[in-house]
C-alpha cells in the first residue's frame, strides 16, 4: 500500500499537507480558518498514517483528498466539504455529518456514518460493526458488506448495502430505510423486509449512481421499521 | 381500633409503600416511571456542619469584608476557559423535558448572575442560546439534534457518560412530550415514546473517549473546555479515567440527581449518594495530583447555600443544580402566576393523582405549573421573565448563604473552604465524607 501516500502532481492552487512533517492541528486550523475565498479550494493530505480527526468540523465547500489510511473520525461533523480517503478509515468516519460528500476508497471500521444527519457517505469496501448507527438523515452507500448492529436505532436517511449484512440489522429502526443486496444474517428488533416499490428502485439507482457502483436495483431488498416498538409495550418484555 | 394503634401493626418489610408497589405491579404489569430524583433518605450534606471561627480561627466581617466567588472552569487545555461570577451552575436539562420558556428563563437567570446553564438531550434551542451568556452544550449518547454549528456556538462541551438518577441508562421522553418541534429537533416521529441510547454511537471505553475528546477539541480549535459528566457509581475510577482521557472538567452527578422520566427502581436503587461520590472524586484528583488543573463539579440534590458551601469545602470547584432551579420556577408550588395573579393549580395536581409538595409527574407532560411540559396551554403558566426572576433570586440567595458561611470560617474566597472546616453528625456521613464525627477526632475507617 506504499502508493497510498503518493498524491498526484499538484496544481499551483492546491494546498498540500504532509502529515509526516506537520500536524493534524495545523491542517484543521487551515481548513477551519485559513481557506482561500476561491470557489471549491482543494487540499491534499499525505502520510496520514492513521491519524485521528483529519478534516473534522469542516464548514466550507472545500475538496480534501487524503492519500493513505486514516484513524478515527475522519470528516467528523462535516458540512459542505467533499472528503475522499484513498485508503481505509478508522471508527466514526463522517460521524454526525450534516452535509457534503465523504468517500472511503477502502474499508471503514466501526460506526461509520454514526448519527449522520445529512450528506452522503460512500464506502467502497466493507464497513464494520454499527455502520449507520443512530442515522439521522444522511445517505450511506457501502460497496461491500456491513457488520452487526448496522443501522441500530437509525432514525432517518437511507442506507444501501451492496454486499451482506451481519446480525441484528436495523435493530430498533425508526424511519430510516435500508436496501441490501446480499444475505442478512439476522434482522434486529422491529426491522422487517418490505416489498420494493418503483420508488425504492429509483432511490437505489440514484444512490448507486452517486456512489459509482454498477448493480441492478432489482437485486436489492428493502428493510424498514415495523413500528411495533414506537410506543411502550408491556408485553414486549425483553424484545427491546 | 385507633389509627395510632394500627400504625403499631405496620410491617417494616411490607409497609404501605411496598404493599402499594406490589399491588400496582400486580394490577398493571408495568414498572413505575417518574420524574425528579431519589426520595429515599441517604447520607447527605445535611449530615455535615461547619466549624465556624472562634479563638483558633479568625472570621471575616460578615457584612463588610469581601469574599470572592469567582470561579474559573476548564483551563487545562482550553484556550477560552469559563470565567463565572459564582460557583453555582445550572445543570443539563433537555428541551423536551422542559418547555422552551423554561430554557429561556434559566438562560436569563444564569446570565444575570454570571454563571452558566447547560443544554440537554435534544439539542440547543435558539431561545436558550439567545438568553444564555455562557452555555454548556451536551454531547449525549442519543446525539439528538447534535449540530457542529451549535458546537461552535457553545462556550463549553459536556460529554455525558451518565446521569446520577440513572447511571448506565439512556434518556426517556414519553410520547406525550414529543410534540412537532421536539420531534423535528430530534429527528423522530411525533408522539413516539422516545427511549434513547445509553452508549455513545461512535466510541466505546475510555481509550476511545480520549480520541473523541480530541476530535471535539479539533472542531473547536482547542478553544472550548471539554467536560465529562458521569453518574456516581465507581467514582474513583471513573474520574481518573475521565482525567486520563483529557477532560478539562469532570462533573459527578450523585444518586439524588433528577430526571424527567426514569424507572423508579433505577432512581432509587442505582448509584451512590452525592456525599460519597464527592469524596471519591476528590480522592481521584488528589491521586493524580490534578486538583486545580482539572475542575470538579458536583451535582445531585444540591439545594441550599449550605449545600454549596459544604460541597466546596469537600473539594468541589463548583456545583450544578437541576431540581432546585425547577422548584424555584414553581415546581411543586400550589399556584402559578397569570396576569400578575396567583392561580391555584391544585386541581391539576389532583388530576395527576398527587398534590403540591409530592408531585413527580414530569414524565406525563401535564406539569400543573408549566415547567416540565410541552403542552401549549400549560407552558404558558411559566413566563420567561417571571421564571428568570425567581431563579435569579434563588441563585443569589444561595450565593449569599455561601459567602456568609465562608466568612464565618475566615475565608476571603469561597474556594478556600476546606474539609478541615467540616464535621459530621452521623457515623455514616463521617465515613463517606471522611471528616470527623462532631466532637471527636474519629473518622470511621481511618
Amino acid at each position: 500500500m506504499a502508493h497510498l501516500n503518493q498524491a498526484p502532481a499538484l496544481e499551483e492552487s492546491v494546498r498540500e499537507f504532509d502529515l509526516a512533517s506537520t500536524t493534524v492541528r495545523e491542517l484543521n486550523r487551515y481548513l477551519h480558518k485559513d481557506l482561500p475565498a476561491a470557489d471549491a479550494p482543494r487540499v491534499v493530505v499525505t502520510h496520514p498514517d492513521g491519524a485521528h480527526s483529519i478534516a473534522c468540523g469542516l464548514d466550507a465547500p472545500v475538496d480534501v483528498e487524503v492519500h493513505g489510511h486514516v484513524g478515527y473520525y475522519v470528516a467528523g461533523m462535516n458540512k459542505h466539504a467533499r472528503v475522499t480517503v484513498h485508503g481505509n478509515a478508522g471508527p466514526g468516519a463522517a460521524e454526525n455529518m450534516m452535509s457534503g460528500f465523504v468517500r472511503i476508497r477502502g474499508y471503514a471500521s466501526t460506526s461509520a456514518g454514526a448519527s449522520a444527519r445529512g450528506g452522503c457517505l460512500v464506502i467502497e469496501g466493507d464497513a464494520s460493526l454499527r455502520c449507520g448507527i443512530s442515522l439521522k438523515g444522511a445517505d450511506i452507500v457501502v460497496g461491500g458488506s456491513v457488520g452487526s448492529f448496522s443501522a441500530f436505532m437509525a432514525q432517518a436517511g437511507r442506507m444501501v448495502i451492496c454486499g451482506d449484512a451481519g446480525d441484528a440489522l436495523g435493530d430498533s429502526l425508526y424511519e430510516a430505510v435500508i436496501y441490501v443486496r446480499g444475505e442478512v444474517k439476522s434482522l434486529g428488533a422491529d426491522a422487517r423486509f418490505e416489498p420494493m416499490s418503483a420508488e425504492d428502485r429509483k432511490v437505489v439507482a440514484e444512490l448507486l449512481g452517486i456512489a459509482g457502483f454498477k448493480h441492478d436495483p432489482a437485486e436489492f431488498r428493502r428493510i424498514a421499521s415495523a413500528r411495533q416498538l414506537y410506543h411502550w409495550n408491556a408485553d414486549a418484555n425483553q424484545e427491546y | 381500633m385507633s389509627a395510632a394503634h394500627l400504625s403499631l401493626e405496620e410491617s417494616a418489610g411490607f409497609d404501605r409503600s411496598i404493599i402499594d408497589y406490589v399491588q400496582r405491579a400486580a394490577a398493571t404489569g408495568l414498572y413505575e416511571i417518574r420524574g425528579l430524583g431519589a426520595k429515599r433518605k441517604v447520607p447527605h450534606f445535611d449530615d455535615l456542619v461547619f466549624l465556624g471561627a472562634s479563638l483558633s480561627r479568625y472570621p471575616l466581617e460578615g457584612y463588610r469584608e469581601k469574599c470572592s466567588t469567582r470561579t474559573v472552569l476548564g483551563g487545562r487545555y482550553a484556550s477560552k476557559p469559563l470565567e463565572l461570577e459564582i460557583p453555582i451552575t445550572i445543570a443539563g436539562m433537555s428541551f423536551g423535558a422542559l418547555s422552551a420558556n423554561v430554557k429561556e428563563a434559566l438562560g436569563r437567570a444564569a446570565s444575570e448572575l454570571g454563571t452558566s446553564t447547560t443544554t440537554g438531550d435534544g439539542g440547543m434551542t435558539s431561545e436558550e442560546r439567545g438568553s444564555s451568556k455562557t452555555l454548556v452544550y451536551q454531547c449525549l449518547p442519543s446525539r439528538y439534534g447534535f449540530d457542529p454549528d451549535d458546537v461552535r456556538r457553545a462556550d463549553a462541551i459536556e460529554i455525558v457518560i451518565g446521569q446520577g438518577a440513572k447511571p448506565g441508562g439512556g434518556g426517556m421522553l414519553l410520547g406525550q412530550k414529543v410534540n412537532p418541534r421536539v420531534a423535528r429537533m430530534r429527528t423522530l416521529p411525533e408522539g413516539v415514546d422516545q427511549r434513547s441510547a445509553c452508549r455513545h454511537p461512535d466510541w466505546t471505553g475510555p481509550d476511545d473517549l480520549a480520541i473523541k475528546i480530541r476530535e471535539l477539541r479539533e472542531i473547536t480549535d482547542w478553544e472550548k473546555p471539554i467536560y465529562v459528566k458521569v453518574g456516581a457509581t465507581r467514582v474513583f475510577n471513573d474520574v481518573k479515567l475521565a482525567v486520563h482521557a483529557g477532560a478539562d472538567v469532570v462533573v459527578v452527578d450523585g444518586m439524588q440527581g433528577g430526571t424527567a422520566a426514569t424507572q423508579t427502581v433505577f432512581i432509587e436503587h442505582v448509584g451512590i449518594p452525592t456525599l460519597a461520590a464527592l469524596r471519591q472524586a476528590v480522592d481521584a484528583l488528589d491521586d493524580l495530583n490534578m486538583r486545580g488543573q482539572v475542575q470538579l463539579i458536583i451535582s445531585g440534590g444540591i439545594r441550599t447555600g449550605a449545600d454549596v458551601a459544604k460541597a466546596l469545602a469537600m473539594g468541589a470547584d463548583a456545583v450544578s443544580i437541576g431540581q432546585g432551579v425547577l422548584m424555584a420556577l414553581g415546581c411543586n408550588s400550589d399556584s402559578y402566576v397569570h396576569n400578575g395573579q396567583h392561580v391555584s393549580a391544585v386541581a391539576d395536581y389532583n388530576a395527576l393523582g398527587t398534590a403540591p409538595g409530592f408531585c413527580h409527574h414530569c414524565h406525563t407532560g401535564r406539569c400543573p405549573v408549566g415547567v416540565t411540559t410541552q403542552d401549549p396551554v400549560l407552558e404558558q403558566r411559566l413566563q420567561p421573565a417571571i421564571g428568570a426572576r425567581r431563579v435569579r433570586n434563588y441563585l443569589k440567595t444561595m450565593n449569599m448563604e455561601l459567602t456568609t458561611i465562608a466568612r464565618a470560617c475566615g475565608k476571603q474566597d469561597v474556594h478556600h473552604l476546606e474539609r478541615e472546616d467540616l464535621v459530621a453528625l452521623s457515623v455514616e456521613a463521617a465515613a463517606m465524607a471522611r471528616v470527623p464525627l462532631a466532637g471527636t477526632q474519629w473518622i470511621p475507617g481511618m
